[in-house]
């Protein structure tokens, strides 16, 4: 663990032995309507998932809608047990929540009845962290998301990108080793968007942690990558393609997707991806 | 901002509805004068004998005499102390139960049939058992109070505790807390929230509870006064009592939502 701070720039990835998250073999079966009757055979939502993320690396899920991305991410959070297979964590197995991670939902997460810095505090509160440290450590947080003058609102007093950022906070201010991300910026609108992209790599950048990024926008997931994967349409989503993404770093996100090696990985990946959308459309046509 | 459309400056100008709140103010006092003018005019030339419908002048007198002399106000005391105690037990024990049963399958499945009986049941006649049990003090009152609060607010905690959301849950949990954690930072403060929205009623239904216990067998309270006139055919006061009660409902209302407003700062207007 120790030795994440040392770690040269350019090559982030394939320096520690076991990959911080290692999913095996993954696969989710649901329970289909089983109050429609007819058909009982289980839904298989992700099958057959071997993926694994490096320490420190970036790395994006990019997929269709509905194609069982936020699953793959739940197995990863430890909120869902996976049918067969199993997910490592630092080379083992994981059992129940994954305290190493943190989880930023696509949906309203916070508590409302929380103040934005009641809703930082909160996790440190449920690990035992004495009061002050907590409070100083929250404070702390909420400035850097930019956030300072805002403590005492309650989130449906802030925009929505502000209530990301709590999130934002709520997550980074317990310093998890992995960093599990759905879709966290689809419900904004496009400026605040490249913001918050921004923000989160610059986060990022002053302490590497490992990343595992959902999203269904391919922009987004190559202006911020290591590497993308691209899963196939469901049922049985499974990843088809990967792409390591060598643009330099530090990266701003909306000058990048100007480039001409942005435009190349984006046609090539696309090329890939299209024919699942297709399929995934298709089906949810039905 | 989010105000804006109280006002709506596009609904017809001509409804009274929609004038300025002092104009409005002062039609709400005309026609409670209005009737109370209706009701002095019918009861003085007979048309209303004053036997069965009283006299305004009078009532008004004896609530003055009952100011005036403080005796209201050990009644009153006393009404408010069932309410205030009926409302508190009542909620309580709802919560309580409301978070078990939500909590726990198995409790809710087992017990849902009786809820429902107890619920449908006309809690009203179970005065003359609590009577019985509690004698005629406060207490036999204060029990029909916990019974009315105890429904509307179980259900309303139950109901919020299954609409929890269940990314703010998921989202505790990654944030590490335990069972006992979520309960307190999740469960009881959308749970409390609940409670505050059925506030009103409760308080109301505690009210209720007071002043029909009190009317069914009492040493004190308004609805002992007015059960004491009634039995002396003296309409004037018993009308005097109920203008008392009305008139303490509403300040207790207007005191939940003071503590409303000030205890749910946090929700969305």
């Amino acid at each position: 663990m120790g030795v994440v701070k040392m770690k040269p720039i350019i090559s982030a990835r394939a320096v520690n032995a076991a990959p911080a998250v290692t999913f095996k073999n993954v696969t989710c079966c649901f329970a289909s309507n089983a109050g429609k009757g007819r058909s009982s055979e289980p839904y298989t939502a992700v099958k057959d998932v071997s993926l694994d993320i490096a320490d420190g690396e970036f790395v994006s899920v990019v997929g269709p809608t509905g194609c069982g991305k936020s699953t793959l991410l739940n197995v990863a959070a430890g909120l869902l047990r996976p049918t067969s297979g199993k997910v490592e964590i630092s080379g083992t197995p994981l059992q129940g929540i994954n305290k190493d991670a943190g989880y930023m939902f696509q949906a309203e997460s916070l508590m409302a009845w929380r103040s934005a810095l009641q809703n930082v505090t909160v996790g440190l509160e449920y690990r035992g962290v004495p009061k002050g440290e907590v409070q100083e450590r929250a404070l702390d947080w909420l400035k850097k998301v930019g956030l300072s003058g805002f403590e005492d609102r309650y989130p449906h007093q802030l925009s929505g990108g502000m209530r990301k950022r709590v999130s934002l906070a709520q997550m980074l201010v317990l310093d998890p080793k992995i960093v599990l991300l759905d879709e966290p910026f689809s419900a904004l609108d496009a400026q605040t968007r490249v913001l918050m992209e921004n923000e989160l790599l610059t986060l990022w950048a002053a302490n590497r942690k490992s990343v595992l990024f959902i999203t269904h926008d391919l922009e987004e997931a190559i202006s911020m990558s290591d590497r993308v994967v691209v899963l196939s349409a469901g049922p049985g989503t499974r990843p088809i393609a990967e792409f390591n993404i060598d643009l330099p770093r530090p990266r701003d996100v909306s000058e990048i997707r100007h480039t001409k090696q942005f435009a190349d990985l984006h046609r090539e990946i696309w090329d890939v991806m299209k024919e699942e959308v297709l399929k995934g459309y298709a089906q949810s046509k039905r | 901002m989010l105000k804006a459309n109280a006002d709506n400056p596009t609904a017809p100008s001509l409804s009274l509805a929609s004038r300025s709140p002092g104009t409005l103010r002062v039609f709400q006092v005309l026609l409670f004068v209005g009737l109370l003018g209706l009701w002095y005019a019918l009861t003085e030339t007979g048309v209303m004998p004053k036997f069965f419908f009283g006299e305004p002048i009078a009532v008004f007198r004896t609530m003055v005499e009952w100011v005036v002399s403080g005796d209201i106000f050990y009644h009153l005391g006393i009404t408010l102390t069932e309410t205030v105690l009926g409302f508190f037990i009542g909620a309580s024990l709802a919560l309580v139960c409301g978070l078990w049963f939500a909590l726990s399958p198995t409790a809710s499945a087992l017990s849902d049939p009786y809820i429902k009986a107890l619920n449908a049941m006309p809690r009203v006649i179970l005065a003359p058992i609590f009577a019985l049990w509690f004698g005629l003090g406060i207490w036999s009152k204060v029990a029909l109070g916990v019974t009315l609060v105890f429904f509307v607010v179980f259900f309303n905690v139950y109901q919020g505790i299954k609409e929890v959301s269940p990314v703010v849950l998921a989202n505790a949990r990654m944030l590490g807390a335990s069972r006992k954690q979520l309960l307190r930072t999740v469960y009881l403060p959308s749970a409390t929230s609940w409670v505050f929205s059925s506030l009103h009623t409760s308080v109301g239904m505690a009210f209720v509870g007071a002043v029909v216990g009190e009317y069914l067998g009492s040493a004190a309270g308004v609805g002992y006064l007015i059960l004491q006139a009634e039995g002396v055919f003296d309409v004037n006061t018993v009308f005097a009592g109920i203008a008392i009660l009305t008139i303490s409902a509403l300040v207790l209302d207007a005191v939940v939502t003071v503590i409303e407003n000030r205890l749910l700062k946090w929700r969305p207007v």
